[in-house]
């Protein structure tokens, strides 16, 4: 078995090799890894977008908006993701954010789940028919089980969700409510000798 | 009194960097520190009688067991090379996470001997492998055999009866990668566990030397005398494959020498000094004098820094003996500032590393800080702007931006892999090809570039708008926002230029490492020596912590 670190500095050295820079081979490779960590075919589809990029044309998107369409040729996933990492802060204010046309895009997905983290947002997407949860860059959730990934994905659509609770007040309530059972009720005499007792509110 | 940290600008240069020495931050110091309460056992030791066979070594504590795998193999006089383009060794070692079981030892059997071409699993954490110094070696064994200690002379010259030629850790080969076993207490330090291994690699040379000699001549063969073996080491080659590292590792080699610099600040700042510390810091300056003596080397520029240092220790003790008094407010500061006004950059360093000595409750703290969490520190900024990132390069970068590139002897190098070894390698560019696959190492000449360009980009560009055109500036960006959290990041020199002397980088790694007696044997590689006056395995519960200065050869 090939260890991560090994990955990283082989995905480091092909990307150069096949035509990016040194800062994008960089993140290419960080992002590679994290998908072989979470079991995703990394390796696997960056091999073969290697080989097509030599046959095929492929788009560079480097300014991301909230509907994104290449209609003659399939977006590059490693820019795209470099573009999606870097912009992440300016993104974050869309709800919705859509891609048309997209190769790869279990690349793509390792760079969304990294601005996840930046942004401290679960970010929810959507691959065609497949969806996948993204938390924060510590996991992904998917819908489907087989983790097979398109070569050319139609429509990719990314909901940068706000972070709020996954459960009901009340079942929140009702947790709350026997974890009290461990507290102890304060005897008066304690109350007084607690802190910030004996002095005024305006001293 | 407040001192200030050394300025970047001044420590992290080339030759300063080249300079510095061991101290009780070195991590195989900090390595036998950690590991002195732990059970030491020879688990299992079956070599016949030429020493050729399987070795395990181990370390326990509670559930915690780390053992050291040894292959001894007999391999051909002419077979024997120090270079990274050798296939066969003398010995090969793994460090095994646990306890290894009989099928553990027959695979590794497979995998080790073969170093880069093996293949080894998660459960292994480090790699080395190590060749006679056939000349000591066969001296040793042959006064052992005949009933007699071996000329210390000869050892002198040495130092050690073995030298790795390669430790690999951190996910090489299929080993563990690092994030398996980050958060293991006792191996919160660098290279903790690749010290580890070439510890219990010295053990191994000194029971299989024994042990050889006794089948020689079962009668009258006595056995290696545990002082002696105590004033030997390991020997380690080492080339151009562990200069990258530092500048691969910028957040690293700051928290490696930010400490060394805390320690010196604060050091500085005792008002009042107790007499048993600066004793114990005098006697080991005196002590350490051996150490300088007893520095072999064929090299002329080495040679040229020893006598310097030893000149200047000598005039330096001079200074302490007739000038200097420690009742005085602050004295180390002062011993700093005469030492910057009088020295070598060489004596410089060597005082500040013994400074640290009396002060565990300094240095101590300090080991904790020296790893590094890099990934945390990875993802540029890129909602920060233009301006921002223009005001750090001239902040953090002033003595490369005076570097003029466009002069052929400032960018008269390149690094590069080699396909053959695929080990880094440096090259003439104009002599040369393939600098056209040059490897991202020419920070400077890369810092330079990205200020000429941000110098006419408009300075309300938000950085994610700046990297959309300027993609292959990406990695230097990506740096220089480091170095603003992380003075101490960055070679502030030429990593390319033609007065470039690779082995300074090599020296700083292998002084925090905790190597003694550099031996360049060019400006590209070099012979050290580790753990040589070390404490035994089965005298570390209780050991003189100063050993490093009491080496008796």
């Amino acid at each position: 078995m090939k260890s991560l670190s090994e990955i990283e500095t082989t995905v480091k050295r092909a990307t150069k090799a096949a035509g990016y820079s040194w800062g994008v081979s960089e993140e290419t490779a960080k992002s590679v890894r994290l998908l072989e960590l979470f079991s995703l075919p990394g390796v696997k589809h960056l091999n073969e977008y290697f080989n097509e990029k030599n046959q095929n044309k492929f788009e560079n998107l480097n300014l991301i908006s909230e509907k994104n369409s290449s209609l003659k040729h399939p977006y590059c996933p490693i820019i795209l993701g470099v573009s999606f990492l870097d912009q992440i802060n300016i993104l974050e204010n869309l709800k919705k954010i859509e891609f048309k046309n997209i190769a790869y895009p279990v690349i793509f997905l390792s760079f969304i789940s990294r601005s996840s983290e930046i942004i401290g947002k679960k970010i929810y997407v959507k691959i065609d028919e497949k969806i996948i949860l993204l938390n924060l860059n510590i996991n992904m959730i998917l819908s489907f089980i087989d983790q097979e990934f398109p070569k050319i994905a139609n429509t990719i659509e990314v909901h940068l969700l706000e972070n709020k609770d996954n459960f009901t007040k009340d079942e929140w309530n009702n947790l709350y409510k026997l974890s009290e059972d461990t507290f102890v009720e304060e005897s008066d005499s304690l109350k007084e000798g607690a802190a910030g007792a004996g002095l005024t509110d305006n001293d | 009194m407040k001192v200030e940290l050394r300025d970047p600008n001044k420590i992290m240069k080339l030759s300063r960097l080249g300079s510095f020495h061991q101290s009780k931050l070195s991590f195989l110091r900090s390595f036998l520190n950690e590991f002195k309460e732990w059970e030491y056992k020879k688990d299992l030791f079956n070599l016949n009688e030429n020493g050729f066979g399987e070795a395990v070594y181990s370390f326990k504590k509670n559930k915690r067991v780390y053992s050291l795998v040894c292959f001894a193999n007999e391999i051909k006089d002419e077979e024997r090379s120090d270079r990274v383009i050798a296939t066969k060794w003398d010995a090969a070692f793994t460090l095994h996470d646990g306890v290894p079981t009989k099928k553990d030892i027959e695979r590794l059997k497979n995998e080790v001997p073969k170093q880069e071409i093996g293949r080894l699993s998660y459960k292994e954490l480090t790699l080395s492998r190590a060749n006679k110094s056939v000349r000591i070696y066969n001296h040793v064994v042959e006064n052992l055999s005949n009933g007699n200690q071996p000329d210390l002379n000869l050892l002198s010259k040495v130092g050690y009866l073995y030298r790795t030629t390669a430790v690999y850790g951190s996910g090489k080969f299929g080993l563990a990668d690092r994030f398996r076993i980050k958060n293991r207490e006792e191996i919160n330090g660098p290279f903790r566990l690749e010290m580890m291994l070439v510890y219990l690699v010295r053990q191994f040379t000194f029971d299989q030397v024994n042990h050889v000699a006794y089948h020689k001549n079962p009668k009258i063969a006595v056995r290696l005398d545990d002082n002696i073996c105590k004033n030997l080491g390991i020997g380690n080659s080492t080339g151009l494959g562990m200069a990258p590292f530092i500048v691969n590792h910028p957040t690293l080699l700051n928290n490696w020498i930010e400490s060394r610099e805390k320690a010196l600040k604060k050091i500085r700042e005792i008002k009042n000094t107790k007499s048993k510390d600066t004793d114990l810091f005098i006697e080991c300056v005196k002590k350490s004098l051996k150490n300088i003596t007893s520095w072999n080397t064929d090299s002329k520029y080495q040679q040229k820094k020893i006598s310097m240092l030893l000149r200047d220790v000598e005039k330096f003790l001079n200074f302490i003996d007739r000038e200097f008094d420690f009742e005085i407010e602050y004295p180390f500061n002062k011993i700093y500032q005469w030492l910057e006004d009088n020295t070598c950059e060489e004596c410089i360093e060597y005082i500040v590393s013994i400074m640290m000595e009396p002060y565990n409750d300094i240095t101590n703290p300090l080991v904790k800080e020296m790893s590094s969490d890099e990934e945390k520190y990875f993802n540029i900024p890129t909602d920060r702007t233009v301006e921002e990132l223009l005001n750090i390069i001239e902040a953090k970068y002033k003595n490369i931006l005076n570097i003029n590139f466009e002069e052929k002897q400032n960018n008269q190098n390149f690094w590069f892999i080699s396909k053959n070894k695929e080990e880094p390698r440096l090259a003439d560019r104009f002599e040369e090809n393939g600098s056209e696959l040059e490897q991202p190492l020419a920070i400077a000449r890369d810092i330079k570039k990205l200020y000429d360009v941000l110098l006419v980009t408009k300075n309300s560009l938000t950085i994610a708008e700046f990297l959309a055109s300027n993609s292959k500036l990406r990695h230097v960006v990506r740096r220089a926002f480091i170095i603003e959290k992380f003075p101490y990041s960055e070679i502030q020199d030429n990593t390319i230029g033609k007065e470039l002397m690779p082995i300074d980088m090599l020296r700083l790694k292998l002084s925090f490492f905790g190597a003694l007696k550099f031996d360049p044997k060019s400006d590209k590689w070099l012979r050290i020596c580790m753990f040589q006056g070390a404490p035994l395995p089965h005298e570390l519960k209780n050991y003189d912590e100063q050993w490093v200065y009491k080496t008796k050869i």
